[in-house]
């Protein structure tokens, strides 16, 4: 077998929960609560004889909010279709979910990838769904009865397809955590991925030219239930790594008689991805519109005002900080990733100081290493955006050094409980209290320089004698002496008096 | 005095139990007696909880002699089909699967009844999951005909449509899919009617075929039917298909005459294939409305020949849907044995349901599955369409329709059960008003020479309810159908 480039081709299925109050279908409380099985459960999610479904009116407000962020067109007319199957999760034997008229389609997320390329991921469709109960097995190995919570059962589900437009495992990382982003931001999901409320699907393969200009491809491999970024990540770089081998060895391409798509699950002990029994036979899901849900027509203007109502979405807000604010582009995707109110603190913060770059090292660094230290929300931070604003803009007007103002969030961190009252006034006083403001005033300086060259005698010899850092204690002593002395004015005081002498 | 009360209509016995001159214990007891006596052969009735029907009947009078307000139908026993969920009750569907279900929650058309302060006097049988036309297909018992023992009382509503005839309820509840309030009532001589789809909250009635199904009530005179509509008629939130406008009094007006009605009359109803008696009783009855000043005119359904084909693809398609749920898991009949989990969903539905239930899940899988939805399920969407535009071009001309209900009287129990088509067929005037979603009403016009009663369709526009009941009413007054009671005594175990 010669040689041969290739390139992965990647399509994504991302469901994600909605934070609704309620469940999609009935009233129940739509909550995880794995503890308590079967407590979230009424006639309607439980599947009993005679119940009926009811549209949940937010759960498809934020399906609608999430299609339009995602660029997607928005269809006038939907409905809701009965997807046949049976398994113990499912109590109806059927789930409700969007067959041939979903209610979005044709959208895309844009994602910058590790090499900061960027690049269109095309979305083919947006459906809104409930999703199923779970499955408890016996995990002792007593082998006793399988039993089933419903408590997840009407949680509403939406399924994001990507076309196949992903080319590498850290491009499908990439856009994972682009669209976790872009649903943290819109406050439609909780993407919690240890609580299931984000699931991916991915499916690979490899398109392969030999060189002779024939397009090939290997069997397309869906690989099932990867539950963190990471472990999609890493199911993809195996499944390339795998098919190209395995095409070595066999020549078994797609379009092959007897070739079919493969459903394959992940080990994330062992990284590997592993074959899934197959299923039977061809699923036929027998989709028909459901008799009990009334289709859904929305017209121009309630398109327009779900358009019209969208939130700034990460994406503009970085090219905003880029253009606008001046940030770099590494500052401006730090602070957009934090979310939707940190970035909101980092505007805040530069509205009051005036300078967005200082700002912006301030939230990348100090801030947000105090918050992951902390292990808090930026809104549980002690230190207010105005306070934050209002110490930065001493800095920014030459009032006090940097490491004053560092000196300075520290102490206010310190503060037990959050101060939204540092006010430009209450930081002047603290810096005031503390003999922070930088000391222009030449003759207090000369004297406390005077008094260190007379104090250490011995670090005045060795520095003369050529040991530079000698002039380190010299230095230290002289700003203890004087509170707020800017220290590279005292370093090169300090040189011209030791050379003098 | 008790075999008194159960000859009186709800209506009367409302008056009876105002006055004081009986409780509401007595209505009770007179009608749980009745059922005692007769229901040994006529076996329209499930179960009957006795003592709750007895306490619920006592508190309905503790409310009354304490002042407290009572409902509209304080006191009065109805019978429930057992496809209706009702709270610590059973719903069996009079199948093997749901045997011992009892249902932990009340269907809206229950809650209603419970408002107006109804007691529900017991579940009637029915043909298994409401597919049938005989109540043979029940996986309990066969229900009789009071008319004849030896025949059906029609279906999948005979129960109901039995026990308000044989004097064991004044009122009753059933569904109707596809004629199974109105052939029932047809064939046991009482009054059935099947409200306008989304008239009735679906909410707790077991799903047979969703975008067909609907509750309506069964009594021994049209103004019966009006009340019992009037309280379970209504917008109900938790079903969407229940259209929000409001609920005429149907009472109100039920007495005034419609002036210059207009009635239809299909060629196609009077063609091969009707009983000649049954001819006869309806042109009569349509000769009352003649004479009583209403113009009658022919109008054409030209899609209504293929009823029967569109209803065989639709219902079956979306029961075999909605019939997925009982696979022994959640709740209902589980098989003994069984290997593993697929063989534990195919031994569970392959003895849980009879024939009749398993032949239509064939239909309605094969209708669905990919390869032949196409041909099938959405070429049955258009032609149902097309049959509800017949109806929408036909009642711009006429105010009602009217023909007969099913083709012949009442047939013999046993006589049609291995031939699905021929039952099938007996449905063939009531389908459409279910795939068009009009209201239609059955109701007696007299007798066949062999003493079987004969039933009068008359059919309106959706939400016409008040027009067709005041139609009905106008022939019962006029055409003063002598009160005749089923030849009880003549049945075994009969001994009244
Ligand atoms: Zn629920």
């Amino acid at each position: 077998m010669p040689d041969v480039a290739h390139t992965p081709v990647i399509g994504l299925e991302v469901h994600v929960q909605l934070l609704t109050r309620t469940k999609i279908f009935c009233g129940c409380v739509n909550r995880f609560n794995p503890d308590e099985p079967n407590t979230q459960t009424c006639p309607v999610c439980l599947g009993l004889p005679g119940a009926l479904p009811v549209m949940n009116r937010e759960a498809f407000r934020l399906s609608l909010i999430t299609a339009a962020a995602l660029e997607c067109e928005l269809a006038r007319f939907t409905k809701w279709d009965r997807k046949q199957y049976y398994y113990p999760d499912l109590p109806k034997g059927y789930q409700i979910s969007q067959y041939d008229l979903p209610f979005s389609e044709h959208g895309a997320l844009e994602v910058t990838t590790e090499s900061g390329e960027s690049r269109r991921i095309r979305i083919r469709r947006v459906h809104l769904e409930e999703d199923a109960g779970k499955n408890l097995h016996d995990e002792s190995g007593r082998g006793a009865d399988s039993r089933v919570d419903l408590n997840r059962a009407g949680t509403p589900l939406l399924e994001i397809v990507t076309e196949p437009d992903v080319r590498s495992a850290a491009e499908a990382k990439s856009f994972l955590d682009e669209l976790h982003l872009l649903l943290t931001y819109l406050c439609v999901s909780d993407c919690n991925m240890q609580e299931g409320s984000l699931r991916c699907d991915a499916n690979v393969n490899l398109h392969l030219s030999t060189g002779a200009g024939d397009a090939i491809a290997t069997p397309i491999v869906e690989v099932k239930n990867l539950n963190s970024f990471r472990g999609v990540e890493a199911a993809v770089e195996f499944e390339i790594a795998r098919q190209l081998k395995e095409f070595h060895e066999t020549g078994r391409k797609l379009g092959d008689p007897g070739v079919e798509k493969e459903t394959r699950g992940w080990d994330a002990q062992r990284n590997v991805t592993f074959a899934q029994r197959g299923k039977e036979e061809a699923s036929d899901y027998r989709y028909f519109p459901d008799p009990d849900l009334a289709p859904v027509t929305l017209t121009d203007e309630e398109i327009e005002s779900i358009r019209a109502g969208l939130r700034e979405l990460p994406a503009a807000r970085r090219s905003r900080y880029r253009n606008d604010l001046g940030l770099s582009e590494y500052d401006a995707d730090v602070i957009v990733r934090q979310g939707e109110r940190f970035a909101d603190y980092f505007e805040e913060t530069s509205g009051i100081c005036g300078d967005a770059k200082q700002a912006a090292n301030w939230v990348t660094q100090d801030v947000l290493r105090e918050i992951n230290d902390r292990g808090v929300e930026i809104g549980d931070l002690p230190v207010s955006s105005q306070a934050l604003g209002a110490l930065i803009g001493r800095i920014v007007d030459g009032t006090i050094t940097v490491k004053s103002g560092r000196e300075l969030f520290g102490l206010m961190l310190d503060e037990s409980e959050r101060n939204d009252e540092h006010s430009p006034d209450t930081i002047d006083r603290l810096i005031e209290e503390r003999g922070l403001r930088i000391v222009n005033d030449s003759g207090a300086l000369e004297s406390a320089i005077a008094a260190a060259i007379a104090a250490s005698p011995r670090a005045v010899e060795d520095f003369q004698a050529g040991k530079q850092q000698a002039i380190g204690p010299l230095i230290g002593k002289v700003m203890r002496d004087v509170k707020g002395a800017d220290a590279k004015a005292v370093r090169t005081l300090l040189i011209e008096k030791l050379k003098e002498a | 005095m008790s075999s008194r009360l159960t000859d009186t209509g709800a209506r009367d016995l409302l008056r009876l139990l105002e006055t004081g001159e009986v409780s509401c214990v007595d209505v009770a007891a007179a009608h749980l007696d009745r059922i005692g006596a007769v229901d040994g052969a006529v076996e329209a009735f499930l179960s009957v909880d006795r003592e709750q029907v007895l306490a619920d009947a006592a508190e309905v009078d503790r409310k009354r002699q304490t002042g407290e307000s009572l409902g509209r139908l304080a006191g009065l026993p109805v019978a429930i089909k057992d496809n209706i969920c009702a709270a610590g009750a059973p719903a069996t569907c009079a199948s093997r699967m749901l045997e011992q279900f009892v249902s932990p929650y009340d269907a809206h058309v229950i809650g209603r009844l419970r408002a107006a302060d109804a007691v529900l006097l017991g579940r009637t049988n029915l043909d298994e999951f409401a597919m049938g036309s005989s109540c043979e297909s029940s996986a309990f018992q066969p229900t009789r005909n009071p008319w004849d023992a030896e025949r059906s009382p029609g279906g999948s509503s005979g129960g109901s449509a039995a026990a308000v005839c044989a004097g064991m309820a004044p009122l009753a509840l059933g569904s109707d899919t596809g004629g199974s309030i109105r052939q029932p009532a047809s064939f046991c001589g009482v009054v059935g009617m099947k409200p306008t789809y989304g008239r009735v909250s679906r909410y707790g009635l077991v799903a047979f075929a969703s975008s067909l199904d609907q509750i309506g009530p069964f009594a021994r005179g049209v103004e019966d039917a009006a009340l019992l509509l009037e309280i379970i008629a209504g917008h109900d939130p938790r079903d969407t298909t229940s259209v929000d406008q409001p609920v005429p009094s149907y009472l109100d007006t039920l007495d005034e005459p419609l002036k210059g009605l207009r009635i239809g009359v299909v060629p196609e109803h009077f063609g091969e294939g009707l009983d000649s008696d049954v001819e006869t009783r309806v042109q009569d009855a349509i000769d009352v409305y003649r004479s009583l000043g209403a113009e009658i005119r022919e109008v054409s359904l030209p899609h209504s020949k293929y009823c029967v084909a569109v209803y065989y693809i639709v219902a079956p398609s979306e029961a075999s849907s909605n019939l997925a749920r009982y696979d022994g898991v959640h709740y209902g009949f589980r098989a003994a044995e069984y290997d593993g989990l697929i063989d534990m969903y195919a031994a569970t539905r392959g003895a849980g349901f009879g024939d009749e239930v398993k032949r239509r899940i064939m239909l309605g899988t094969y209708a669905l599955s990919s390869g032949y939805y196409d041909a099938y399920y959405v070429k049955a969407l258009k032609v149902r369409r097309l049959i509800r535009q017949d109806f929408d071009a036909a009642f711009q001309e006429v105010d009602v329709i009217a023909g007969p209900v099913t083709p012949a009287p009442a047939f013999r129990i046993g006589e049609l059960i291995d031939d699905p088509l021929a039952m099938y067929l007996n449905d063939i005037y009531t389908i459409s008003a279910n795939l068009a979603g009009v209201p239609g009403i059955s109701l007696p016009c007299g007798f066949t020479s062999s003493e079987l009663p004969v039933g009068l369709q008359l059919m309106a526009a959706p939400f016409e309810e008040e027009r067709l009941l005041r139609a009905a009413r106008m022939y019962e007054r006029e055409a003063d159908v002598p009160i005749r009671r089923p030849p009880l005594g003549m049945l075994p175990g009969g001994s009244v």
